[in-house]
């Protein structure tokens, strides 16, 4: 300490910072490089945005129609009707099909490797973890679409119906007519989400004071009882920060999802059934559609639903941070 | 007599908890040994799915030289493309790295920096590629062009590539920084003599993490640098002006995920279905090594760097 500050008192005897110094020029260029991100999200926000209510402004459709659930964008085959509620609510099913199946895996997995895996267990599942991180988006859609896709439609091609002696056929799901369907998305995505759900736990449950756990077993609890009772509510805003990341991650998968979900743009009500998402309709019809006219203004419309999900999705995942913070 | 029966009513009770945390550690188990089954069995897959299509004549040759056809056109642009993307996102996201981690005080500016990183991370990357097709082939008029597909390819890894700089520098402990400032170097001469130097392996690790990331990316290119299937590339043709040059930026440039894309979507003829199984398993063994690579390049620097 005495030496900082008679290091202190030396700086201000050398002679008083020349123009260089002044300047700083290092700095400057650090600061744009750090700076400029923000230059790209304001850019990305702004052409989005505007791109986004062309379709309002120049194809005067009343916003109220992205509301209804009737898609007809071709105007050569009758009146128009941009209704974007299938694919939003198939990007919804989607990703909750896909969140439900994935979550319990994702969170027991990192247990696993948090709290029951020995070292060398640790050692192999981690690095295989990294690597599903790698695998591209492209290779699970074509893995959905040559194994999943087909297995699918081999093995439940049948309705599945349970029927009681009194009250007929209780419950019904018509069997895979291709294979390709929401059951099939959601599957994909499960698998691509669970390398992020499971490192964003990883790191919650290991930022746990070891206290907590040694202090829950000298109380005589098993393993399990502490995971269930002291683990799993204290590192509760991290494992829900995990879902809403892997959350943003699904609803914005667009190719694999494009490769099994099937296209067809209803409302979901059968996971056998093909369905549509904002994702899968943006990478299909883009190419198709000419720039500037209301077909193409719908899908730019879609993409600033799809923006201002992930937008909504980082702000949540600030406010529950800020809750732990707080607690 | 109650003596013996309160312990092992105790024990009925305890006995339960040990039942569930046994069957609790099997399931954790499961969870582990799941994965790597899965893993286990893509591997094999491609394996399996490989052989006989991925051989010297199948990366070698033109997409229109045999029944089956090469990749040789979609690789090179796989390669080419990630070195004109880390060409623009190294040095930026090591420059905004060092800001974060050197320079940034706690305030409004560093907390914007902060949010705007995380929102470029959870955009969706069709949507970046659309923000691409806006920005470069309708507004600039540069068309489908490898350098509108590199520069939204940087937009999306800038922030990943910020992030990991910025662990890596502050990995370099706080003494090191002390000594040098008290030694008389100025903040920079610190920065550029003793943190960077420190923080190489790290570097180095969070170069090759985003350059796997950038070679598996295929939404972000589908509308920035197109879908066209290149026929033949002329490699002595250094036109770097002339479209039909593999060296030139301002050429539409598929690369192998998007072709992987582009293939599946036309119908899956045997032959298409083969090699897209034998481009899949290369991107995958490619990816692999990127990862495989980081670890042992950064284990091996750090190594060779903190024992000099």
């Amino acid at each position: 300490m005495a030496q900082l500050t008679a290091a202190n008192r030396l700086a201000s005897l050398r002679s008083a910072p020349g123009f260089r110094e002044r300047l700083d020029l290092p700095r400057r260029v650090l600061f744009l490089a750090a700076v400029s991100m923000i230059g790209i999200v304001a850019l990305l926000l702004g052409f989005i945005a505007w791109q986004g209510i062309q379709l309002f402004l120049k194809d005067g459709v009343p916003v109220g129609q992205v509301f209804s659930a009737t898609w007809q964008p071709d105007a050569t085959s009758g009146p128009t009707n941009y209704g974007l509620l299938p694919f939003i609510l198939g990007t919804i099913a989607v990703t909750a099909l896909a969140l439900l199946i994935s979550t319990p895996l994702s969170v027991g997995l990192a247990l696993f490797l948090s709290e029951v895996a020995p070292r060398w267990a640790r050692a192999i599942v981690q690095p295989a973890l990294e690597i599903f991180v790698g695998i591209p988006s492209v290779v699970w859609g074509w893995l959905g679409l040559t194994i999943l896709v087909p297995f699918l439609h081999d093995t439940f091609r049948h309705d599945f119906v349970i029927s009681l002696p009194v009250l007929g056929d209780v419950f019904r799901v018509p069997g895979f007519l291709t294979g390709f369907s929401w059951l099939a998305g959601a599957l994909v995505l499960s698998i691509m989400i669970l390398p992020t759900i499971t490192s964003v736990s990883f790191d919650a449950f290991r930022a746990i004071p070891q206290e907590l756990r040694t202090g829950s077993l000298a109380l005589g609890t098993t393993r399990w009882q502490t995971i269930r009772h002291i683990l799993i509510p204290a590192a509760l805003p991290g494992v829900l920060t995990a879902i809403v990341l892997g959350m943003t991650r699904a609803a914005g998968e667009a190719l694999a999802v494009q490769m099994v979900i099937g296209s067809q743009p209803i409302l979901p009500r059968a996971v056998t059934q093909p369905i549509e998402t904002l994702t899968a309709a943006i990478t299909l019809d883009m190419g198709n559609t000419v720039f500037g006219e209301p077909w193409q203004d719908a899908l730019w419309t879609m993409s600033l639903v799809l923006l201002i999900i992930s937008v909504a999705s980082v702000v949540l995942v600030r406010l529950i941070n800020k809750r732990r913070m707080a607690l | 007599m109650s003596a013996s029966t309160t312990p092992s009513l105790h024990l009925r009770g305890s006995r339960r908890s040990i039942l569930a945390d046994r069957v609790a550690t099997v399931v954790l188990w499961g969870t582990g040994a799941f994965v790597l089954l899965l893993l286990g069995s893509i591997i094999v897959h491609f394996g399996i799915a490989a052989w006989g299509v991925v051989s010297p004549s199948f990366v070698l040759s033109d997409p229109s030289d045999t029944a089956l056809g090469g990749i040789l056109p979609i690789l090179w642009n796989s390669i080419y493309m990630l070195g004109l993307t880390m060409l623009i996102a190294v040095p930026v996201g090591i420059l905004g790295g060092i800001y974060m981690s050197e320079y940034a005080g706690d305030n409004k500016l560093t907390e914007a920096i902060r949010f705007a990183e995380e929102a470029i991370s959870s955009v969706p990357s069709i949507v970046v590629g659309l923000f691409g097709l806006i920005l470069f082939v309708d507004n600039f008029h540069m068309g489908f062009t490898a350098l509108g597909g590199a520069l939204a390819l940087t937009m999306f890894n800038l922030p990943l590539m910020t992030r990991l700089s910025e662990q890596a520098l502050r990995a370099v402990p706080q003494d090191e920084r002390s000594a040098s400032l008290a030694l008389g170097a100025t903040k920079w001469q610190t920065i550029q003599h003793v943190v960077v130097p420190l923080a190489i392996p790290g570097l180095v690790t969070s170069i090759i993490l985003t350059a796997g990331r950038v070679f598996g990316e295929a939404a972000v290119l589908l509308f920035t640098a197109g879908l066209a299937t290149p026929a033949h590339y002329d490699f002595t043709n250094f036109n770097l002006g002339d479209p039909a040059s593999p060296w030139s930026p301002l050429r539409p440039c598929t690369t192998m995920a998007v072709y992987i894309y582009k293939l599946q979507s036309e119908g899956l003829g045997i032959y298409v279905s083969k090699v897209v199984d034998g481009s899949a398993a290369i991107l995958i063994s490619m990816v692999l090594a990127f990862n495989l690579g980081a670890r042992l390049v950064g284990r091996l620097l750090t190594r060779r760097l903190t024992a000099a």
